[in-house]
């Protein structure tokens, strides 16, 4: 496998330049700018105002190992940081240039500026020289989406297996949401790695739970219950499966990145009161709080049949579902739902979820990669920061 | 005893078991040993009941409480939103679909 050094120690496995808004004004001109352009990814934050958790999230996200060139695309008049995260990107050593449309004479010529800066940098990263990488360079994510009653007892646990291999090759792998472990908390928290790191495991469930009854409905669509799934707890139970076997070594929140390799729960339920609405309002938001804890490559595990990808880093889409993978076999990488026919075991999928990482992580093109998904939502959220006994020492 | 190959049994505690295939309108089931005749059509993944569970008494699945139940539920009985609720939040179901 090979990769690209940054100067953080990291490795990446792809090479983009990411085209990054920071206010919905100037979504059309980043996305005409990376148009055309097969390894510009657009990302950005859609809100006016500011909110620590998307400046540090943009922040990650712009100096994700699988960066390698930043275009910021700026309107000029929102509240987002656009020095800062300039002067962020900058000190990596990664090339980094600001576009404010209302300096540049507008939509038409801060495309044209746009289109010639990421042209003359996708041509720099196809020609930047490469280093070795190793199962111990990467991390992991996980998540599941369009859950039904066979997402727990096929595509997760086949996951978890992936996990727990993966782990011991090194690597540091995350799960969540915690939203959607609520119930799993006391055979959860026996896993941890210390008695205050399990202490820490309950007290981030109970605040999901107490922020969910607030809401008034939990981590649940109508789909879940069509698949077969009745309550927040079963659902939790089959998510849970996806962390597999291993202790768990700490708990993260999103753009938290893991010290060393392990297995790693990231609380993504916001702190303080209920504020800025639903916690993750789709499983892209997931995937994005993935990313900016570093995750190269993420399973998702989807019973009902999601199709969605990611910008910057591939997704794995695993069919938990044999009927659904039957209808949406373009869109899945892989097809646990052979566990339900007798035609694989939970240990083969697992295998074969690993081998794929691997692969994809050398370079592996995923389905959803080849279709041109690059989804990506960023929405208002607020955290304190993680205490003490979270990561391992 | 006796019950059909679809009925999975995750966890030997668990008081359901889930389908790993469909059961069509009108099938008779075997669940546990006894004949279940099934009016509606269940879907991959749906729930039947292996043992009764009381109302107000705790639903196994993976060894774990999912939820209680809030009406009796019979051996073979379908096991969702009508007789099972949170613990925690309530479900949320799309209303006004066939």
């Amino acid at each position: 496998m090979r990769g690209w050094l940054r100067s953080d120690g990291r490795k990446g496995i792809r090479n983009v330049v990411a085209v990054a808004y920071l206010v919905e004004c100037a979504h059309h001109v980043a996305r005409q700018i990376a148009a055309g352009e097969d390894e510009a990814h657009v990302i950005g934050f859609p809100g006016c105002f500011p909110n620590p958790y998307a400046q540090k999230m943009m922040e990650r996200l712009c100096t994700h190992p699988n960066v390698g060139a930043v275009l910021v695309v700026s309107l000029g008049c929102e509240s987002f940081n656009r020095f800062q995260l300039e002067k962020m990107v900058a000190a990596t050593g990664r090339p980094v240039k600001v576009l404010v449309i209302q300096n540049e004479g507008g939509t038409k010529s801060t495309i044209t500026a746009g289109r010639d800066w990421v042209r003359a940098q996708a041509a720099a990263l196809a020609a930047a020289p490469t280093v070795p990488i190793a199962a111990s360079d990467l991390v992991v994510g996980t998540v599941c989406g369009g859950s039904d009653g066979t997402s727990g007892i096929t595509g997760n646990p086949a996951a978890g297996i992936a996990f727990d291999k993966l782990v011991a090759a090194g690597a540091a792998c995350i799960f969540e949401e915690t939203g959607e472990l609520i119930g799993c908390e006391g055979i959860m928290e026996a896993r941890a790695a210390t008695p205050a790191l399990a202490g820490e495991i309950r007290a981030s469930v109970a605040k999901a739970a107490r922020y969910y009854a607030t809401l008034g409905y939990g981590s649940f669509a109508s789909g879940n219950a069509d698949g077969g799934l009745t309550t927040i707890e079963e659902k939790s139970l089959g998510a849970y499966m996806k962390s597999g076997q291993s202790p768990i070594s700490g708990l993260i929140k999103p753009g938290d990145i893991p010290p060393k390799g392990g297995l790693y729960l990231m609380d993504v339920v916001p702190d303080g009161e209920v504020r800025f609405g639903f916690p993750n309002i789709s499983d892209n938001a997931e995937i994005v709080e993935m990313m900016a804890s570093g995750a190269h490559v993420t399973l998702f595990v989807t019973g009902r049949g999601s199709v969605v990808g990611s910008a910057l880093a591939p997704v794995i889409k695993i069919a938990a579902n044999p009927h659904m993978y039957a209808r949406l076999s373009g869109d899945m990488d892989v097809n646990a739902g052979r566990v339900l026919s007798g035609e694989a075991t939970l240990e083969e999928v697992g295998q074969e979820i690993f081998d794929l990482v691997l692969d994809v992580a050398d370079g592996r093109q995923t389905k959803s990669e080849e279709l041109g998904h690059r989804e990506f939502i960023l929405t208002y959220k607020s955290f304190d920061p993680i205490g003490p006994a979270c990561l391992p020492v | 005893m006796p019950t059909d190959p679809r009925l999975l049994l995750l966890h030997p505690g668990d008081s359901v078991y889930v389908l790993r295939d469909q059961i069509a309108a009108g099938e008779t089931v075997l669940v546990s040993g006894t004949a279940v005749a099934f009016a509606q059509p269940l879907g991959l993944g749906h729930k039947i009941a292996r043992v009764a569970v009381a109302a107000g008494e705790p639903v196994i699945k993976y060894g774990a409480p999912i939820g209680r139940a809030t009406r009796a539920i019979a051996p073979g009985d379908h096991v969702h939103l009508h007789n099972l609720a949170s613990d925690y939040t309530p479900t949320y179901a799309l209303e006004g679909k066939a």
